[in-house]
């Protein structure tokens, strides 16, 4: 089991979610975060955190959502970490309206 | 003289207690860009609180935090001085004069009592006693429990009751590859206990497990989960608040208690654990011992989120020999340190300790649940460190208080002269690197020292 980062989070990677994280497994490009299933010990601290829903545990995930899965064990672990919060990307307060929250 | 944080006057800081909120205080010492000294303190001669002694030992991957704060204790920055008792062997007015900042992170060590009749009755215990005596706390480590009695009652719907009623609920081989102490896994392997009751006094849409804790009682090897379905009734408040998108991890503890009413327990299994709510604990009955818990019957009251339990009058009887009360966790105060007694906490203002009537006490500050109360997961005491850092160091630039403090022989001569036999990072990793290898044979990932002399003794 572990933890996946979904498409609510592209446009937004508002990273509340890293604040909360015990173990510095969040990494991130310009569009989004994803988690690092070899480093998160799936403590479930940065789901509720999320501002747009983005975070499931992996057996939480809609179908059309697996992918994502695979995406974030694919892409975390060649990008840059993210262990502080940043700044949410540009538009990402209109993308969260867009998205109902 | 420059202010404290630079090379010439680094900033010394000492951490009381050594779980999540002191090394993530650590941390974030060490990424301020200050240059900084941080001196570590905890009572037993090993790290990592609740991560080694709380977290439940089939919860394996929770503990791999101790390979992030071991990794943070290899800063040069930063030095552990386990089996010294702050309050006992050094006082915190002397951790005054050596450092520029006290930081306490002991969490929280005692539990909230339940206030009824028959509390301290033989077989009634602390959700606190157990979790340590499984997890081999030295303080725990010769409590008794008496498991030959056919039913366990658990007050509280927290992840804490859930792991208590877990353990009870495991077999031998479910349990035999963690690291659970060996003294317990033996105990438990004789426990008669068949029915565990998990008694909430607020409803099904209030109970404060996590879906994943929670989850796990629907695949027990040899226990299964019941309920009443009728007890999943629930009134409009309730409807209200599990409809909120916020409260999509209640919904889904919610539709995990509806899963379980629907199955029909396996009479293949041994054990149930019965999740039962609106039931207020009165009184603890029996003479000399625990023979039965009197529960009054209760309705909510109150506005969608802000329901209280209130009793009916309606009173029933349930026969036990066994008693916890996780009810949640509750500071105890530190010699030298304001202390709110009736929170349970240290006060505070954004982590700056403060006496009662909320003047700041400069130079000491406090993180995790010691300043906030025993709420959150591991990781919320990280956000919660780094803003007490953020005050400490915000503090620094107002305050032009360029005094320098002792260097760092300074404290090591001090214990040396009191006699005090501290132990090292490097002393803890001889005794990490022995658990280990004593787990091995048993296919356990460690096997702990309970007792602080054989820990002691491993560093001779």
């Amino acid at each position: 089991m572990t933890t996946v980062v979904t498409e609510n989070c592209q446009r937004c990677r508002f990273t509340d979610c890293v604040a909360v994280c015990p173990v510095e497994c969040f990494h991130y490009d310009d569009e989004m975060l994803y988690i690092d299933p070899d480093v998160c010990i799936d403590c479930s601290a940065c789901i509720p955190e999320c501002p747009v829903q983005a975070i499931f545990e992996e057996d939480d995930l809609a179908e059309d959502q697996r992918k994502w899965i695979e995406i974030n064990a694919e892409r975390a672990p060649e990008l840059p970490s993210c262990s502080e919060p940043m700044d949410p990307l540009p538009g990402a307060d209109e993308r969260k309206a867009e998205l109902g929250f | 003289m420059s202010r404290p944080g630079t090379e010439q006057n680094p900033l010394r800081v000492a951490i009381v207690g050594s779980g999540p909120s002191g090394f993530y205080a650590t941390e974030a010492l060490i990424k301020s860009g200050l240059t900084t000294r941080v001196d570590m303190f905890e009572r037993l001669p090993v790290p990592y609180g609740l991560v080694r002694s709380g977290v439940a030992p089939d919860h394996p991957k929770l503990k791999q935090a101790m390979q992030v704060y071991a990794k943070i204790a290899e800063s040069p920055e930063f030095r552990f001085f386990g089996n010294v008792s702050i309050g006992k062997d050094l006082q915190i007015s002397e951790l005054r004069e050596l450092y520029h900042a006290v930081i306490l992170t002991c969490g929280a060590e005692s539990d909230r009592r339940l206030g009824i009749p028959g509390e301290d009755l033989k077989g009634s215990h602390t959700a606190t006693e157990f979790v340590g005596w499984y997890n081999g706390h030295p303080d725990y480590r010769d409590r008794e429990f008496d498991l030959s009695h056919d039913t366990a009652v658990i007050f509280g719907q927290g992840n804490v009751a859930a792991d208590v009623s877990r353990i009870l609920a495991k077999t031998r081989d479910e349990l035999k590859h963690t690291d659970i102490a060996e003294h317990a896994l033996d105990a438990l392997d004789k426990s008669n206990i068949k029915h565990i009751y998990v008694v909430g006094r607020r409803g099904p849409a209030q109970a404060k497990f996590t879906s994943k804790e929670l989850k796990e009682f629907g695949e027990l090897a040899d226990c299964d989960p019941v309920i009443n379905p009728e007890e999943l009734i629930l009134n409009a408040q309730s409807e209200a608040e599990l409809e909120e998108k916020s409260s999509a991890g209640n919904r889904k503890v919610y539709d995990l208690f509806k899963g379980f009413s629907e199955q029909s327990a396996s009479d293949d299994k041994k054990r149930r654990v019965y999740f039962t709510f609106l039931k207020g604990p009165v009184e603890i009955l029996g003479k000399d011992r625990v023979e039965a818990v009197k529960l009054e019957k209760n309705v909510l009251s109150g506005d969608a989120f802000g329901q209280g339990a209130r009793g009916t009058g309606e009173f029933t009887e349930l026969k036990t020999g066994l008693v916890f009360r996780s009810i949640g966790y509750k500071g105890v105060p530190i010699e030298g340190v304001p202390f709110d007694d009736k929170r349970g906490i240290i006060p505070n203002t954004d982590g700056r300790v403060t006496d009662i009537n909320g003047t700041i006490e400069p130079g000491l500050y406090t993180a995790g649940w010691i300043k906030r109360g025993p709420s959150g997961i591991i990781g919320t005491n990280r956000a919660d460190s780094v803003a007490t850092i953020k005050s400490l160091t915000d503090d620094l630039e107002s305050n032009t208080d360029s005094a320098q403090k002792p260097d760092d022989e300074a404290l090591v001569k001090l214990l040396q002269n009191k006699g005090i036999n501290y132990v090292s990072f490097a002393d803890w990793k001889k005794i990490d690197t022995d658990e280990i290898s004593r787990g091995e044979p048993k296919g356990k990932p460690r096997e702990k020292y309970t007792y602080v002399q054989e820990m002691l003794d491993i560093i001779k």
